[in-house]
């Protein structure tokens, strides 16, 4: 029998609350994703209010304002604070952003932080990210060129040529469009690359001075690995860095199809 | 403490840290035909490196003439001679050969029309030793570092370099002769302890400039390379050199890059005054960071900062050209759209000077190998331990880090210690560990983990920024700094009786913060503590009670041991490199530092 409803230990269950400080004025209420590895217990949505008075404009400083002062436990990825690192992408109110570079204001009523759908959770809003970065790694994403170098010299590269790259190279990992993919979910394990992989990829390809573009499209050309997109376009919503890797998959395909 | 699992490791190089330095280090290591694992707590293209924006310094010539030696000139007036110029020489020798090799590793260089590294005018780089502005500093867009930490990551992986990731470095292993043997580490996804043997450590964990309040820094970078020195018994040399970074964002503290001013950006106060031109009246908005931190303060401890406080200064970029900015500086477009909500096509960005970097750090020589002065021998080394990048103190930036020299300090040095570690360690077998290497690491460990105190993580780390802001930053004298290390002397025994709510060993954050809360300790301690010593102003160290450089007396390196105990920290000096490498060049005299 098919199993329709979620097993019993991914259900969320309602969690602790924890009001805000007396004297609060300004309180907005976030629900966060709590998942303990060692207690056995389904994973919780503990909701806290929080004095906006007394916290940072943007999501990380909410985090920030619980981890420090509320509840040291809460568990999330971050580091440059400005949206560059990739290090604190999270789901919130149902879409992957990056926590640091999305305001507060920009979201009305309750807001709900869960982990980055579809990675195993290791502890609350820590996500297991070692498939997106293999499937990073196998899409060799080294300049490959066959053609010596001359020690003391640059290879030239005109600025349209490089111009190509723009839109391609600023990805920093964060796997927002991967994981909001729906063909990700279903196909990320089978074979399909996902969206920043096939970005990374395509950032090679068009680099005028890489010389293995017919190797990397012939690796590409899968049932799988560049065909599983289905155009659904999620990724380029989301792209925190204002990127558009369904348009550079549609390009991939093209060059694929254009090439036979 | 019998519930820690030690898994043991055997590598002939062990790296820790995974940013731009560890990278071009880890690199150099298995090009000379090591075994090399990347011990790193954060996944590295999530290093600070990242967040490098206006370029990298190379005299490659490409817009205009340039030569080494101007860079050089420019690097030794920059470090206000405290730098050491032998190393300095080999630096800007050999900074073109190291930029072409990051072109060659793929790093999508900005280019010019003739398709070769655009280069763009970045402050204190001078032609002709001082008399008008160059564009030297290599630029991709205004994201030169995330281009090439990316590109290094991605060297790595073609390479082979075994990464461990999230494993947060505990400590060094040092045996009974003081050689340096390998690294302990913890897990943070499963909590298992890791024992590195190794011939050699290369500690490349970058700054520490999160033990400030304000600061351009990203919340990882907590000084943990000082920190494990530090416990090692390695000194920390020319630690009262913290440079400000005058264009932090005013808030929220994102750095606004200096290729703002390279691309003809310039200073306001509130009267509108270009007052740059009364600081330095060469090179104006493009003079060091230092001048322009220091001129900043003036203006606004004056009366004449901008906004409702008077607390800030204004950027202006709104002059120039839309489509250029957008071209070569968007990131910072986009930086200021988001936390200062300014487009900079219309209107100036609110700046102050900011917390960046660590001139100081573990000392080092110019293969990279770590110094621990014996006896006379002031030159002496560690045996198996090397430092580059951030947390090294070669030293090339001396008393103040040229703009743009920090990732050419990072790739040339990560280079050599390759170099040097062929030529000692290739044929030489690992020595042994010391019985019960791990005992120390576990005690650490399981006080702070077990620790039922007080306060909190987060309380004892704002009371050390917010006493370092106060104490130890643009200006300092006498009296505040005594002060300042009164009270962060007893803020620091406080670490003793932190509580942590969860004792967890797997991703338990909390944990991992009170180890970097550690290591932010050290580094700040070493700061006040080598602040108060120096009794002249040089660089970025401007003591308002003794406001000339004195060289006959402070040309010298000033080195701080012991900074991670519950003792005042012990003063020693080391002597600057009056020399140059070759005879192709001259020992550069000091002179008065203008701009």
């Amino acid at each position: 029998m098919v199993e329709f409803a979620l097993p019993k230990n991914s259900v969320v269950l309602k969690g602790q609350y924890f009001k805000a400080t007396e004297g609060a004025k300004n309180i907005r209420i976030f629900d966060i994703y709590r998942f303990n590895p060692e207690d056995g217990k389904n994973p919780r949505l503990d909701t806290f209010e929080i004095d906006m008075d007394a916290c940072g404009p943007m999501i990380l400083d909410v985090l920030m304002k619980i981890k420090d002062e509320i509840d040291t436990t809460l568990v999330f990825r971050r580091s440059c604070r400005e949206g560059i690192c990739g290090s604190c992408a999270f789901n919130i109110n149902g879409k992957n952003v990056l926590a640091c570079t999305k305001k507060i204001v920009d979201y009305k009523g309750r807001i709900k932080i869960y982990p980055l759908p579809h990675r195993p959770v290791i502890k609350d809003l820590v996500v297991d990210l070692s498939t997106p970065y293999a499937q990073y790694e196998a899409v060799k994403p080294w300049l490959m060129s066959e053609t010596p170098v001359e020690k003391n010299k640059e290879r030239l590269q005109s600025p349209e040529e490089r111009a190509k790259l723009d839109g391609a190279w600023e990805c920093i990992l964060c796997f927002c469009c991967s994981t909001s993919c729906p063909s990700y979910w279903w196909n990320g394990e089978r074979g399909y690359l996902g969206p920043a992989a096939l970005l990374q990829s395509y950032r090679w390809i068009e680099d005028s001075r890489d010389e293995e573009a017919g190797e990397r499209l012939a690796e590409l050309d899968d049932h799988h690995r560049l065909f599983s997109c289905h155009t659904i376009m999620n990724c380029s919503d989301v792209c925190p860095k204002g990127l558009n890797p369904g348009k550079a998959i549609a390009e991939l395909k093209k060059k694929i199809v254009l090439r036979q | 403490m019998s519930d820690y699992k030690i898994i043991d490791h055997s590598f002939d190089i062990v790296v820790v840290g995974g940013g731009g330095s560890g990278l071009r280090s880890a690199l150099a290591m298995k090009e000379a035909g090591f075994e090399v694992a990347c011990v790193t707590k954060i996944f590295p293209t999530r290093s600070h490196t990242i967040a490098a924006q206006g370029g990298i310094g190379a005299a490659l010539g490409n817009m205009e003439e340039d030569k080494w030696q101007w860079h050089m000139y420019d690097t030794v007036k920059g470090s206000d001679w405290l730098g050491d110029q032998d190393a300095i020489e080999f630096m800007c020798r050999k900074a073109p050969e190291a930029v072409y090799e990051l072109e060659h590793y793929g790093v999508p260089f900005t280019r010019n029309s003739e398709g070769k590294i655009y280069q763009r005018p970045f402050g204190g780089h001078t032609k002709n030793f001082g008399e008008g502005i160059v564009q030297r500093a290599c630029a991709a867009a205004d994201l030169t570092g995330h281009a090439i930490l990316h590109a290094l990551y991605q060297q790595c992986l073609k390479h082979k370099v075994h990464f461990f990731v999230e494993y947060f470095a505990l400590d060094l292993i040092m045996n009974e002769e003081g050689d340096c043997v390998g690294v302990m580490a913890l897990c943070m996804e499963d909590g298992t302890l890791h024992r590195f043997h190794s011939k050699n450590v290369v500690l490349a964990t970058g700054g520490g400039g999160r033990c400030y309040f304000s600061s351009t820094l990203a919340h990882t970078c907590t000084g943990d390379g000082y920190g494990l020195a530090d416990r090692a018994g390695v000194p920390l040399q020319d630690m009262e050199f913290v440079q400000f970074h005058p264009t932090g964002l005013y808030g929220p503290g994102c750095l606004i890059t200096e290729a703002c001013r390279g691309e003809g950006g310039y200073f306001t106060n509130s009267l509108g005054e270009k007052f740059m031109e009364k600081y330095a009246p060469t090179v104006k908005d493009l003079a060091s960071r230092d001048v322009c931190s220091r001129a900043l303060t003036i203006e606004i401890r004056e009366g004449r900062g901008v906004g409702k406080n008077k607390d800030h200064i204004h950027l202006h970029l709104e002059h120039l050209d839309g489509k250029m900015l957008h071209e070569k500086l968007p990131g910072i477009m986009e930086t200021a759209k988001i936390f200062a909500n300014v487009d900079l096509t219309q209107e100036p960005c609110p700046v102050i000077p900011t917390a960046h970097y660590n001139m100081g750090g573990i000392p080092t020589n110019r293969f990279g190998q770590v110094v621990r002065p014996k006896g006379n021998d002031k030159e002496a080394v560690v045996p198996g331990l090397m430092a580059v990048g951030e947390t090294a103190c070669v030293s090339i930036h001396g008393a103040n880090r040229l703009g743009s020299n920090s990732l050419l300090d990072l790739v040339v040095f990560g280079k050599a210690t390759g170099e040097k570690a062929k030529e000692l360690y290739l044929d030489q077998p690992k020595k042994s560990l010391p019985k019960n290497s791990e005992a120390s690491s576990i005690a650490r460990l399981d006080a702070l983990r077990n620790s039922k105190g007080k306060s909190t993580v987060a309380e004892v780390r704002l009371a050390m920024q917010k006493i370092m802001q106060a104490d130890a930053s643009v200006f300092r004298e006498k009296s505040t700094l005594t002060s300042g290390i009164e009270k962060l002397d007893k803020v620091a025994k406080s670490i003793d009786t932190i509580s942590l709510q969860d004792n967890s060993l797997i991703w338990n954050y909390g944990l991992i913060e009170a180890l970097e809360l550690d290591n932010l300790m050290t580094t700040a301690r070493s700061i006040i503590y080598s602040a108060l010593n120096r009794e002249e102003s040089r660089g970025a160290h401007s003591r308002e009670d003794f406001p000339e450089r004195d060289d006959a007396k402070w040309l010298t390196h000033s080195l701080a041991y012991g900074a991670s105990k519950n003792e005042p920290v012990k003063l020693d000096v080391r002597p600057v490199h009056t020399w140059t490498l070759t005879d192709e060049v001259q020992y550069i005299e000091p002179k008065k530092r203008v701009y």
